[in-house]
């Protein structure tokens, strides 16, 4: 593994005389957040479950943290009780809430958690869909639910966060539950202050899971793509690492590690769409996940963006995807029954970023895509999502100028920069085959960012 | 009952690009760059943790350290840890050989997998002691007595202390090989504007391989290196004309013609490795992976060249016509032909006594000349003098670029044909 650029602050501020200076002088404080790891439960402590209104979800709640091995209160523990009372986890139910007054159950029940809220602990309000509201006050409701999200993963401390799931009319909790579940766990460390929607499982969505489904991973040689490939082969994937032919000796250490293929191929080429749906049909017989993960930077000032800046980026960031999920589609036998698309696009493309028009505008075409390609996947049971990550601690952040690498690092609710596998676990969470509800869906993983928030 | 035979797939290959020696790989070792090359191997058809039928491979320079070089390559790659494996040693033609070696146990069903190939470092080249220091020092490991102690340090001579490095001369005649070819090259009267089109045609041939991705899935880069560091694309028949020549300046060879061989259309010395998957279509199949050709059959032959008349690196000549008859088949019959470049010289003056007449009825026991061949069918994808020539891995790069060639062209039918030191030369079918 490439060593991860160490964040020295961090690291300081995690020492007693750090703590004692940091917190004299007001500076962040950022927490080691709590992470996944084999064998590691959803959550460590207990999970107060809470409903307001009618509170439709509440039991299943309750139903699926308990099988995955949590500890499920109904009400605020003693302070004296197990783990001084704190909370791994609070899961409010407000999917019934339709008038304004009700919100004030949400606080009631929300605001002597939260001081109990456990370091890395969750928030987690599940939500109904604002278009499916039946009154505008309904909708209201639901929409001041994000606001009420936001703000509190903005105050949570050590390393909690707050995000919240909107369940369609019609998904069930087997469509939901990798979702909450992804949310609870340390998977989602980084991930911060989202919205997320779950909708019904599509009808064409195929009954079986594969036992051994097949992962395609873009760039997969360094970095992040490395790590979506770890990510995906540790759920059971056989990943077939893709990059040029020029990364060949770092793809196929990759590969070795997560067991899987190494194919080398320059995405942008003519022949490369075709190249591999061919390799996909007859070496795999279809994959069952493609994760766009591929992408350059040619950064410059818009001013001093010249055409072969431009093109090279939007050549691989954009098109080269879009011609690659073109002959995907159309090849026989290249796609599975259920497959998913997941793209990765980047906080730059959702806020902008100086210097960045030309990367910007790939990575926001991606969401474009992603949006556009949803509803016609789902007729054919297959999904496509976008992952945007914020401050990623990698290679390319390494070597940022310091002042440019603190802001990016500071600016977000977690005051620290996520790790490679905070993008990787989003990405094998949407790939999951229980996760076919979700789709069309943007993630963030920034920590919530003040960028673009 | 022995079980029927069946062809050996060949399924495809991986190399390291290959480095002038001294430049890239000089801190690299035979047993690094074959696991690198087998590493590659794995990752590209999925092999981690797989039992391979056996691993066959060796190298040419070879320290005495690694006396089971390739197993503990294997132990070092993510293959299955209970991969066998044994060392091959047929000094050029060692990754053919070892080719051939497990395509018949394959053939015969003793195995249904395995893995040949090659590696050899110019730059990490054993230099042995003095024959003398060595005497002393098994003496004095034998000696029990102080005194016998003694006496075996006293026989020690300042001389004993100077160092034996790797000689590049064949032992029986104190010729290198680049002398032993200058005089076939002479006797041949092979001309210098020949071997430098030869030379040009492999580099322009190689450039355009890489440059349509034909090596995409044949090399891995190693150490940052992404190509063959001795690949010149932008060389030109000036350019080679232009150098001196540096083998047949002297001797037998400088009696009988004007030299003529020079760094240019000669291989340099070179690092690097490469390796070649063979198994039969069953286990192929049952693992979705590609079938790219089928080694059909091989021909060794060996030339006596200390007393005969027969150059050193001709050997190929005498095994090709051998491999022909056995398979029903004339020189014509072949869609490509891979005639490995020692020099350029070597594979002129093998096509050369091809098409002669006399040298075919005496020295071939043919009826007639060979004939020639369509010279669009050599070495396509370029060969060793723009690749160059780590000895042992020759083979299995050119065997595996050899069945991708044939894939690529829907089918059809190459012969190859390596030449190795002592005489002797390596010739296999290859079909499609």
């Amino acid at each position: 593994m490439p060593t991860q650029p160490t964040d020295r602050y961090a690291q300081f501020v995690g020492t007693a005389p750090g703590t004692w200076l940091s917190s004299q002088l007001g500076l962040p404080r950022p927490a080691e957040l709590r992470r996944a790891q084999p064998g590691k439960r959803v959550l460590d402590g207990p999970a107060l479950v809470v409903g307001t209104g009618l509170a439709p979800l509440r039991a299943d709640l309750a139903d699926l943290l308990r099988a995955a091995g949590t500890d499920v209160l109904d009400e605020l523990p003693e302070e004296a009780a197990d783990h001084g009372g704190r909370l791994a986890a609070i899961v409010v139910d407000a999917t019934g809430l339709r008038e304004v007054a009700e919100l004030e159950q949400v606080r009631a029940a929300v605001v002597p958690a939260f001081r109990r809220l456990a370091p890395s602990g969750r928030l987690l309000v599940v939500a109904a869909a604002v278009d499916e509201a039946a009154t505008v006050a309904a909708a209201a409701v639901q929409q001041g639910l994000e606001g009420f999200v936001r703000s509190a993963a903005k105050e949570a401390r050590a390393g909690a966060t707050a995000n919240l799931v909107r369940v369609r009319a019609g998904a069930s909790a087997a469509d939901w539950a990798s979702t909450v579940e992804f949310f609870c766990s340390g998977r989602s460390a980084y991930v911060d202050g989202q919205v997320v929607t779950v909708g019904p499982a599509p009808a064409a969505a195929p009954a079986q899971e594969r036992e051994r489904p097949v992962a395609v991973v873009t760039g997969a040689a360094q970095g992040i793509g490395a790590a979506i490939a770890e990510a995906l082969a540790r759920g059971g994937a056989h990943v077939v690492c893709v990059d040029i032919a020029a990364q060949g000796e770092a793809l196929a250490q990759v590969a070795n590690r997560v067991g899987g293929t190494a194919l080398h191929l320059d995405i942008t080429s003519a022949s490369a769409p075709a190249a591999l749906a061919e390799h996909l049909r007859t070496r795999h017989g279809g994959a069952d996940v493609i994760v766009h993960n591929a992408g350059i930077t040619r950064d410059k000032l818009l001013v001093n963006t010249d055409a072969d800046r431009w093109a090279s980026v939007l050549e691989v960031n954009l098109a080269a995807e879009l011609r690659i999920d073109d002959a995907l589609l159309e090849t026989e036998g290249a796609l599975h029954a259920g497959a998913r698309f997941v793209c990765l696009s980047s906080l730059s493309g959702i806020a902008g970023n100086r210097g960045q028009v030309n990367y910007s505008t790939s990575k926001a075409g991606v969401i474009g895509a992603v949006r556009a390609m949803a509803p016609l996947l789902a007729k054919r049971g297959m999904t496509a999502n976008a992952v945007a990550p914020g401050f990623i601690e990698t290679a390319m952040t390494a070597r940022m100028p310091v002042a440019t690498r603190e802001m990016g690092r500071r600016a977000n609710s977690l005051q620290q920069g996520g790790r490679p596998e905070d993008v990787a676990e989003t990405v094998a969470w949407l790939a999951d085959p229980r996760s076919r509800g979700v789709n069309g869906q943007v993630v963030r993983v920034c920590g919530q960012s003040l960028l673009g928030a | 009952m022995a079980p029927a035979l069946r062809r050996a797939a060949i399924v495809g290959g991986n190399r390291i690009p290959f480095a002038r020696s001294g430049k890239r790989y000089a801190q690299a070792s035979t047993q690094d760059m074959l696991t690198a090359a087998i590493d590659g191997l794995v990752a590209r058809y999925g092999l981690q943790g797989e039992r391979v039928g056996e691993v066959a491979a060796g190298a040419v320079l070879k320290h005495s350290r690694d006396l089971n070089l390739t197993r503990e390559a294997v132990l070092s790659t993510a293959l299955a840890p209970t991969t066998p494996a044994y060392d091959v040693q047929q000094a050029c033609g060692t990754g053919l050989e070892a080719a051939v070696l497990v395509a018949n146990k394959i053939a015969l069903g003793q195995v249904d997998s395995a893995i040949a190939g090659g590696t050899d470092s110019a730059s990490d080249a054993p230099i042995a002691v003095d024959e003398g220091l060595r005497r002393v020092l098994l003496d004095l490991g034998h000696a029990r007595t102080p005194q016998q102690k003694l006496k075996a340090i006293s026989r020690l001579r300042p001389g004993n202390l100077v160092p034996a490095p790797p000689r590049n001369s064949e032992p029986r005649t104190g010729l290198s090989m680049g002398e032993h070819m200058a005089i076939t090259a002479a006797e041949r009267r092979i001309p210098r504007q020949a071997q430098d089109e030869l030379a040009l045609a492999s580099h322009r041939n190689l450039t355009a391989a890489y440059d349509r991705g034909f090596f995409d899935d044949l090399v891995t880069p190693y150490l940052g290196l992404k190509r063959d560091d001795n690949l010149r694309p932008d060389s030109t028949l000036e350019k080679l004309s232009s150098l001196q020549p540096v083998f047949g300046r002297s001797g037998r060879a400088a009696d009988l013609a004007e030299p003529t061989m020079t760094a240019g259309n000669s291989t340099p010395l070179t690092d690097g490795a490469a390796v070649v998957l063979l198994a039969s279509d069953e286990w192929a199949e049952q693992r979705r992976l590609p079938v790219l050709a089928h080694l059909v059959d091989a021909e060794t032959a060996a030339v006596d060249y200390v007393h005969g008349g027969d150059g050193l690196l001709m050997a190929g000549a005498h095994a090709v016509p051998r491999l022909l008859e056995r398979n029903g088949l004339t020189l014509q019959d072949f869609d490509l032909y891979e005639i490995h470049e020692a020099f350029a010289a070597t594979v002129l003056a093998v096509l050369d006594v091809w098409n002669d007449e006399e040298y075919c009825r005496e020295r071939l026991g043919l009826p007639a000349a060979l004939g020639t061949i369509d010279r669009s069918k050599l070495n396509v994808a370029g060969s060793s003098l723009a690749t160059g020539h780590p000895f042992a891995a020759t083979g299995a790069r050119i065997l595996a670029s050899t069945a991708k060639l044939l894939s690529e062209r829907g089918g059809g039918r190459a012969l190859i044909s390596i030449c190795a030191a002592g005489g002797q030369g390596v010739t296999a079918i290859v079909e499609a």
